[in-house]
């Protein structure tokens, strides 16, 4: 009688066939000529991308590319949901490149780019061999495609309003930076946990003090914040920080299109962004000295809307109950977050009192436990 | 109702006599009722005559590891056996929606039923989806049941609030879900006070009552909130006459003329609510008044020891009344002092008022000025808190020579429907007017 807890009967072998790309990339673009025999041939003009086979076994691939066009090229091979393996920029007119990636069985398409822009000219190959290919239901992979999109146009973005943040900072005008501080942050908040799966930037741009391990130096804009705020001043070494920024951000800019994208980990993505409301903005603790939280709370939440609105399709055919109450939740905070509004931004969060604090934690925390129920109704079975 | 078959089904496990511990021995583990290996302090230390039948109450684990029936004509948790922990928390229902707020209802009483009953919530803590969280939050893996209940309340905000009917409950309001009046020296703190809702998690095991707190206010995201919550280490009475008598923080065996889980004439009379009495959905339920106490144990402390026991009328040891010689004597009230708490608490000074105690200890960490943030998490059932809890604390409030050492700095009330009498029914049925 005195049960001890049952270990409930496993119940998610099959479900382990998560989306996941099915492919890992080890891109080496400069190895020319080591495996030209059995390469893929790609034949860039500036109206066709011809491919020399479309089938090809899964393992160690060599992309022989020839720019046969006038305009300057780039090659790259996509993933599901436009998952970049592997690229390559700058192929100019009449040169030959070789690109090299390790690739597993899947569908792919491969894209030439004349005048390295847009969607490009694309070719679907299918790469066979080990292991059979992952189920994927097309309409995911336009939802991770069109979300990597949203990802890159906010990395893109970013970039021209924190450039005229880091002039202003430059120019040392208190006013003009602090006015631009919070604006320059929304692209980054909105896709906060693409931008960290790096690993290597975010610590960079968006570390606060007390984040900082031994020996780290302090960076990004956090410290501009302290600078701005607290210190109410610009230092030699704020002018520095402002450029050191625009360079990191950059990086992330050039870089977002490859971060590994699935379903679930859209679905996750959103989830967390809900956490790091929950742990950072309700809490007052991320703009502690600029008390801009709501505009990182309000980019948290639309990025999030923004991953759920792509996958909502899918996720109402498998579970319509949890998307009534996702779309519930969202509008509810959206509710919320409104009375706060001011202008085109929101009041400082030091003047919203603990009462008021936690009505926003609530509606937090009501959104982000359906929230978190998400990835389990995209899951590919 | 029978009330036989519920103490049958809810008796508590035989006394393990395996580690032939004599009787007369009282562990510092059953003193305050720790878990841990039990340290043998000699039976002096507390006076030596603490003669007990059995020690059900102070088994350590595994043999508190049994479960307490869920469903029954009365809650468990009330007049059941006092487990040792207690977390205890208050709920703002935050939807608008009387539908939402069944679901949630109607999923806390699955939930309950199976944690209860030591299983995992939902589709358990391990083996589900890998790229979604578990229904469980598997703290409570591989732990026994632990006597753990759950008893659900609902407080008068639920009703009305605001002069608003929010879920059409109003004219379902019972009479005796009074608000409390304003108490003499009383302290109230709004955010350690009220709530439209509260569970009361008791178990031998904390991280058992923790976990099933912890699991409940994760269903209810959305629809309900938990407004405050406490813990308790230490319970301070019990409805097991032939248990020791718990002590409270200030050293003291209060609580000693308690209803008995066994006695239905005075479950019957002074806990449960009866047909006529008012509202029929509350038939077999009971009112729940709990006060978060605040004890300035430093000041006691250093209160000399005969003061201690002329402010409680009993002696610190035994705690025989004043003048008697053993816990359970009689107490003469008029050989104690007029400003005594068991003189002003006592049933005879109360027009025979009872009502049954489940408090707790508390010790939430520090104040910040050096001194522990300890008290007495007070629970109360009555089957009227305008003829139990009231008159009472009106007494106490206005004289016992303990409020110099005490203070009252939360407060709420609640109705504590009857018991889910089986699988498919759930807490508050009969409140929302589905046929049971």
């Amino acid at each position: 009688m005195p049960a001890v807890r049952r270990r409930p009967a496993a119940v998610g072998a099959t479900s382990l066939s998560i989306a996941l790309a099915a492919l890992a990339l080890a891109g080496c673009a400069d190895k020319a000529e080591d495996d030209a025999k059995g390469a893929v041939e790609v034949t860039a003009t500036d109206s066709k991308c011809e491919v020399s086979k479309k089938e090809f076994a899964a393992g160690h691939v060599s992309f022989a590319v020839h720019n046969k066009g006038s305009k300057v090229t780039e090659v790259y091979v996509y993933g599901a949901g436009d998952r970049i393996v592997t690229e390559r920029e700058n192929i100019g007119p009449g040169t030959r490149a070789t690109i090299n990636a390790e690739v597993k069985a899947g569908d792919y398409e491969i894209a030439c780019k004349p005048g390295m822009k847009g969607d490009g000219i694309r070719q679907k190959v299918s790469v066979t061999g080990k292991g059979a290919p992952k189920k994927t239901d097309p309409r995911l992979n336009k939802a991770v495609a069109d979300y990597r999109t949203y990802t890159q146009s906010q990395a893109d973005e970013t970039i021209p309003v924190t450039q005229r943040f880091a002039d202003a900072v430059k120019a040392g005008d208190v006013n003009k930076a602090r006015s631009l501080y919070a604006l320059s942050r929304i692209g980054w908040e909105r896709t906060e946990p693409v931008a960290e799966s790096f690993g290597d930037i975010d610590p960079k741009v968006d570390v606060r003090e007390d984040g900082l391990e031994k020996g780290q130096d302090w960076t990004g804009w956090h410290r501009l914040e302290k600078s701005l705020w607290q210190a109410k001043k610009i230092s030699a070494d704020d002018k520095k920080l402002a450029d050191t920024l625009m360079t990191d951000l950059k990086d992330w800019q050039k870089r977002v299109g490859k971060a590994e994208i699935t379903p679930t980990s859209m679905a996750n993505g959103a989830k967390e962004l809900l956490d790091e409301v929950a742990t950072g903005k309700v809490t007052g603790e991320e703009e502690r000295y600029s008390h801009t939280d709501l505009v990182d709370f309000n980019a948290n939440v639309e990025g999030a809307k923004k991953a759920y609105e792509l996958l909502e399709p899918v996720a109402s055919e498998n579970n319509k109950a949890l998307t009534a109450t996702l779309d519930r939740e969202f509008a509810d905070i959206e509710k919320e977050l409104a009375k706060y509004r001011k202008g085109d931004a929101y009041v400082s969060y030091d003047t919203v009192g603990k009462d008021k604090r936690k009505e926003l934690s609530d509606a937090v925390n009501a959104l982000a436990e359906p929230l978190s129920k998400l990835a389990a109704a995209v899951v590919v079975k | 109702m029978s009330d036989t078959a519920d103490t049958e089904q809810r008796g508590e496990a035989p006394v393990d006599e395996a580690d032939g511990a004599p009787r007369r021995r009282v562990s510092r583990r059953s003193l305050l009722g720790w878990t841990g290996a039990g340290v043998a302090l000699g039976a002096g230390a507390v006076g030596g005559g603490v003669a007990v039948a059995s020690l059900p109450e102070q088994r350590s684990q595994p043999s508190s590891g049994g479960e307490i029936a869920f469903y029954g004509p009365h809650q468990a948790g009330i007049s059941t056996p006092v487990q040792d922990r207690l977390h205890f928390a208050a709920f703002d229902v935050t939807t608008d929606s009387r539908d939402e707020l069944i679901g949630v209802l109607k999923e806390w009483t699955a939930a309950a039923a199976a944690m209860t009953a030591g299983r995992d919530v939902g589709e358990g803590a391990v083996g589900g989806l890998a790229e979604a969280p578990p229904d469980d939050t598997g703290e409570a893996l591989g732990l026994p049941p632990s006597r753990l209940t759950l008893t659900i309340g609902f407080g008068p905000t639920l009703f009305e609030k605001d002069g608003k009917d929010r879920f059409g409950l109003a004219k379902r309001r019972p009479e005796a879900l009074v608000e409390l009046p304003a108490f003499p020296g009383d302290k109230l703190d709004p955010a350690r006070s009220g709530g439209d809702i509260c569970v009361q998690a008791c178990a031998d095991d904390p991280q058992v009552a923790v976990h099933a707190i912890r699991n409940l206010a994760r269903i209810g995201f959305g629809k309900v909130a938990v407004r405050w919550s406490q813990l308790g280490f230490g319970k301070t009475s019990s409805t097991t006459p032939d248990a020791q008598t718990p002590r409270n923080l200030m050293g003291f065996k209060d609580g000693t003329h308690n209803v008995a889980g066994t006695d239905t004439a005075a479950l019957d009379k002074h806990v449960w609510a009866a047909p006529g009495d008012g509202q029929d959905w509350m038939t077999g339920g009971s009112y729940l008044v709990a006060r978060r106490i605040r004890m300035h144990i430093e000041t006691w402390d250093r209160t000399p020891l005969k003061e201690q026991e002329d402010i409680f009328g009993r002696d610190k040891g035994e705690g025989a009344p004043v003048g008697k010689r053993k816990e359970r004597d009689e107490p003469n009230l008029k050989a104690m002092l007029p400003t005594a708490h068991v003189r002003l608490a006592h049933p005879d000074s109360n027009g025979g008022a009872m009502i049954l105690r489940r408090g707790y200890s508390f010790t939430d960490g520090t104040d910040g000025l050096g001194r522990l943030e300890a008290g007495l998490f007070f629970l109360a059932y009555q089957r009227d808190v305008r003829k139990g809890f009231v008159p009472v604390q009106k007494r106490l409030a206005a004289n016992d020579a303990l409020n110099e050492y005490i203070q009252h700095v939360g407060s709420a009330v609640f109705a504590c429907p009857p018991g889910v009498r089986k699988s498919g029914e759930w807490w508050g049925q009969a409140l929302f007017g589905d046929k049971r």
